[in-house]
């Protein structure tokens, strides 16, 4: 009975909110982003918040936007969604893969409550995903790091073997392997997504260790700071554009760039034409930006590096276009072939020539 | 000039007051602090304090303070024996996570098998078996090695997250999430959900464990020889060694005690409010709730409230951040304050403040 | 495999810059602990520090002036510390935790405009001969002077407690502050010169994270660097030689098994990643189960209040 009567009570809140806005046909929109990391981290989470300050720009007084930061996963997740949709907010996007089962609770309880999670796969009538194909980015990087390794060694900081890491270790080692057949990957994981100090460390390690170009899957700057130290070590911005380490040593970047999303889904709310969809856009639609190719960059590799950003862009080239092998050996993709989105969500091999392994 | 003088017996009046005093004292800092961050004070504190309880959705509220509060009670509790004999378990956040890393693989082992009767039971033995074992490394290295415990309960907490991180990523990973970290979800799991026993109240059984735990404790400082041993090994180690106390159980008792107290913490909540393993899983409690526990000045009841208290800074901490816009950041620090004023003006428990001059001995 | 692409040089000069920060704030927790103060918020401390440097740094463009506020503001935070426990006999434990709650939240209010930015560059000293020495000279003689600093500080706190009537004196409070104080020593004015350093150290420490090792500001920076340094002073056995050993074989554990990554060891990264805990306490073990030696160096008054009731 008291169950009925608890569920009721939410209900009522949130059909009660729902009308509220209903009512007010022109009163502010009200989108409630949860956050995982502070907005100070200077990647991840700082660029949904450009986002949150985008659709602040795009709509003015028309919107209202609560934000809560450093939301661990689980509870306290799903208490700041109810506290969001129990305060009106008509949209709220939830910004990191544990998430999921918190979001797709807490959106059974408000059914007139939209919301958006960020890299997860559970959808339902009420709730979106949307994601990056941040590995086109890695092919850019990729090729540009093939050319530019005169030692041949390429480091690669990655933080947790999951799916989305292996992803771009795996695009970034096609593309810089298809442009240079002598290079190899030192892959350190970092077991972080975020601890300056420790990313410094590993930075110096894979330099001392002769690799000349240092890719970065964790957000913090300290990897740039570390080659600008060593000297002649090429990196490139992650999450950000990281530009204050531009011309060198970041030469370029992969950008999260979530602002465009964020508009379109809050027009969509304010049109009442809102749907249930599961995005995963690239370059083409702006949501992975690259970051401007530097002068340190020769001029020839820089001007093939921008064909392919535009050739993934158009669509008319996929990052992984067969022949590949697996690691092992075993064919992925025949000639031609390009790998299909379930096995790119769930990739968990490398490609074939990468010496290392994925721990687990 | 003023000085204190100690109070020949700790003042009662006192020691029900000082709380009420820091609150307040609390609000008035915190108010001068939000306001210079350009926020409405008054609004600021009653958003923190008042809201989650009385406001408009304290029926959501309420029961969020039960769910935020049960792993802290549980926790201190354990934690509260070892300290008032002066070990020291800091590691209460390890023990946490091994206790849920246990629990979830004994749940995942028998899934998708429909036996809660049979599961559930054994899943709580299993949180408080992985709680007890962490806790026991620390224990017999300092009973047999003389091994300072403070560091090795705490380092171990370092070493806990890494199997934690391996874990969610191989061993408890989710055979049909796609390749994603983390295990599945144990509360959509029927034989091993730790649901609300009442929907809407917060309490489920990791909150029932609490109190319990809060009983069991003012029973056995009370009325039970090792609550007993306990208590004079704080106050003299060498009485209590003349009067027969064994260090070396006491230790392991205390250790093991706390373990599987954290470890049960842990147990619940990844069953229930956490719902399933995953990298970042542990959130803090086994370190908070060493604040929790001195807070509470290691008396169960006092835990239980400080419990409460703490939870509802975090509840209405939260509160403040979804609808005042207050930085996260500005919140921690006023649980810095919290804390720093309830420790000043527990002085007056003890002590007798006196004006005037000095009076010369 | 291939280890020979490891240089060892190069490994010992990277492991002395990754364990100064632990080492600054170990060396002055020490030192609070040799007083008979347990200050659990170390971490909170060195965070406040690294902001404090950080935020100096560039509003001034010296790195120099910025480790000198990195202590000031690593001191003053100290001293909140020291007011509550050594004035108001406040649990030292849970102050010393609420410490660190308070310098997290502290140090991202007043860092939330200095995120993305670049600071000064702290040079390193290019000591002239001594660097050109070959293997030794990049090795040991290529760092910032900070690096000299800390290594100083060890060697100061060592003979300041060894050979000074000062540190005669702060020994005394920590074994008995009663004793100390029947001899008419002030204790509290001791102690609180003690933590202020311990303060002060730690928020070097942090300084030395935010202005050289990563350089940059982002909230939560330190990462637990400061329970770190608490461990290496238990490690240590309150010695400030072995507080030297705990930091760098820390510090050392930590660049090593990055570096074996990198050199592609089939080490599976888990153990590796955790091998600084483990190999520390194993370590540890093996220091105190020598039973005579380890408990004699632990200051007896370590934790307890002290009112002076005349």
């Amino acid at each position: 009975m008291k169950k009925r009567t608890f569920l009721a009570g939410v209900a009522a809140t949130a059909l009660a909110t729902a009308a509220f806005a209903g009512s007010h046909g022109d009163g502010p929109v009200k989108v409630g982003f949860v956050y995982v990391g502070p907005i100070g981290d200077g990647g991840w989470t700082y660029e949904h918040h450009q986002g949150l300050l985008a659709v602040e720009e795009a709509f003015g007084d028309k919107v209202e936007t609560v934000y809560q930061e450093n939301v661990p996963e689980g509870a306290d997740a799903e208490r700041a969604m109810t506290q969001m949709a129990l305060q009106g907010a008509d949209l709220i996007f939830t910004t990191s893969f544990g998430y999921m089962d918190p979001t797709i609770n807490v959106a059974s309880k408000f059914p007139n409550v939209k919301f958006e999670h960020a890299t997860g796969y559970k959808r339902s009538d009420n709730v979106s995903t949307y994601s990056a194909r941040f590995y086109e980015g890695r092919a850019v990087q990729g090729h540009i790091a093939g050319k530019m390794t005169k030692t041949n060694k390429i480091g690669y900081i990655a933080s947790f073997p999951i799916p989305e890491v292996i992803r771009g270790i795996n695009s970034a080692y096609i593309h810089a392997k298809k442009v240079n057949p002598d290079v190899e990957f030192s892959i350190v994981w970092a077991y972080t997504w975020f601890d300056p100090a420790k990313e410094a460390d590993a930075a110096k390690a894979l330099i001392e260790n002769g690799a000349d170009v240092i890719l970065q899957h964790t957000d913090s700057t300290a990897p740039q700071a570390a080659a600008q130290t060593a000297g002649n070590v090429v990196t490139f911005g992650q999450a950000s554009d990281m530009g204050e380490y531009a011309p060198f040593p970041r030469v370029s970047s992969i950008i999260d760039n979530w602002g465009p999303y964020y508009v379109q889904r809050v027009q969509a709310v304010m049109d009442g034409t809102w749907a249930s969809v599961d995005t995963w856009d690239g370059i083409g639609p702006g949501m992975v930006g690259i970051g401007e190719i530097s002068d340190a960059v020769p001029a020839d590799v820089k001007a093939e590096a921008e064909a392919l950003r535009d050739s993934l862009a158009s669509g008319e080239y996929h990052a992984f276009t067969g022949p590949i092998n697996k690691q092992d050996g075993s064919a992925w993709l025949a000639a031609g072939e390009t790998a299909d989105d379930g096995t790119l969500a769930g990739m968990n091999f490398y490609v074939e020539g990468i010496t290392a392994d994925i721990p687990n | 000039m003023i000085t204190l003088e100690k109070r020949p017996t700790p003042s009662k009046l006192w020691s029900y007051l000082t709380p009420i005093v820091a609150v307040i004292a609390t609000m008035i800092a915190g108010g001068i602090m939000f306001g210079f961050l350009g926020n409405d004070p008054v609004a600021a504190i009653r958003t923190i304090f008042w809201d989650p309880i009385f406001g408009e959705f304290a029926f959501y509220y309420r029961g969020q303070l039960l769910v935020k509060a049960g792993p802290l009670i549980l926790i201190a509790i354990g934690l509260s024996m070892g300290f008032r004999a002066g070990i020291w378990n800091i590691g209460a956040e390890g023990q946490y996570i091994m206790g849920a890393i246990f629990a979830a693989a004994v749940g995942l082992a028998f899934y998708p098998m429909e036996a809660r009767w049979l599961i559930f039971p054994l899943m709580v033995v299993a949180g408080a078996v992985g709680g007890i074992l962490w806790a026991m490394i620390p224990g017999i290295l300092k009973t047999k090695f003389n091994t300072n415990e403070i560091l090795v309960s705490l380092l171990l907490v370092y070493v806990a997250e890494s199997i934690l991180a391996s874990v969610s990523l191989s061993l408890l990973r989710n055979p049909d999430g796609a390749g994603f970290p983390g295990s599945r979800n144990l509360r959509q799991y029927e034989s091993s959900a730790n649901n609300e026993l009442i929907a809407g109240w917060g309490m489920h059984w990791g909150v029932v464990a609490a109190f319990i735990a809060v009983i069991f404790a003012y029973i056995l400082l009370s009325r039970h020889i090792m609550g007993f041993n306990i208590r004079l090994t704080g106050e003299s180690p060498r009485a209590a060694r003349f009067a027969g106390v064994n260090p070396d159980r006491l230790v392991l008792f205390c250790l093991g005690l706390s373990g599987a107290l954290a470890g049960l913490a842990g147990m619940f909540e990844v069953t229930g409010p956490a719902a399933q393993i995953s990298i970042d899983f542990n959130v803090g409690y086994g370190f908070t709730a060493i604040i929790v526990a001195f807070l509470g000045r290691l008396h169960p009841i006092g835990i239980l409230l400080a419990g409460m208290l703490m939870a509802l800074t975090y509840i209405g901490g939260e509160a403040a951040q979804a609808s005042l816009g207050l930085p996260a950041a500005a919140i921690q620090a006023f649980q810095g304050m919290l804390l720093f004023f309830l420790l000043a003006f527990d002085v007056l428990t003890n002590f007798r403040v006196r004006f005037g001059r000095e009076v010369t001995a | 495999m291939d280890l020979s692409s490891i240089n060892p040089i190069l490994l010992i000069a990277s492991l002395m810059v990754a364990s100064t920060p632990i080492l600054l704030a170990a060396i002055g927790e020490m030192v609070a602990e040799k007083s008979g103060v347990l200050n659990l918020g170390v971490e909170g401390m060195m965070i406040v520090g690294a902001i404090c440097g950080f935020a100096t740094a560039v509003e001034t463009g010296s790195p120099f002036i910025g480790f000198i506020a990195a202590a000031a503001g690593g001191a003053i935070l100290s001293l909140i510390f020291g007011f509550l426990t050594q004035y108001l006999l406040s649990n030292q434990v849970a102050t010393g935790l609420a410490l660190t709650l308070f310098g997290l939240g502290l140090s991202s209010l007043m860092g939330q405009s200095y995120v993305g930015i670049k600071p000064p560059a702290t040079e390193k000293l290019d000591i002239p001969l001594l660097s050109d020495i070959p293997a030794i000279g990049p090795m040991l003689f290529n760092h910032d002077i900070w690096v000299y600093v800390s290594l100083a500080l060890v060697a100061a706190v060592w003979a300041f407690l060894k050979y000074t009537r000062g540190g005669l004196i702060l020994r005394a409070v920590g074994e008995s502050h009663d004793a100390a104080h029947a001899l008419g020593y002030n204790v509290i004015f001791v102690r609180l010169a003690a933590i202020a350093f311990g303060g002060a150290c730690a928020g070097l420490g942090g300084a030395y994270l935010s202005l050289v090792r990563v350089p940059q500001w982002t909230e939560g920076m330190t990462a637990g660097a400061g329970w770190i340094a608490l461990a290496i002073v238990v490690f240590a056995s309150w010695r400030a030689g072995r507080v030297l050993l705990g930091a760098y074989l820390f510090g050392g554990i930590t660049v090593l098994q990055l570096n074996l990554q990198a050199a592609g060891v089939a080490i599976p990264v888990e153990l590796l990643s955790m091998s600084p805990y483990l190999i520390t306490i194993l370590v540890l073990v093996i220091i105190s189960s020598d039973r005579n030696r380890a408990a004699l160096n632990a200051p007896a008054s370590l934790g307890r209040a002290f009112h002076a009731s005349h």
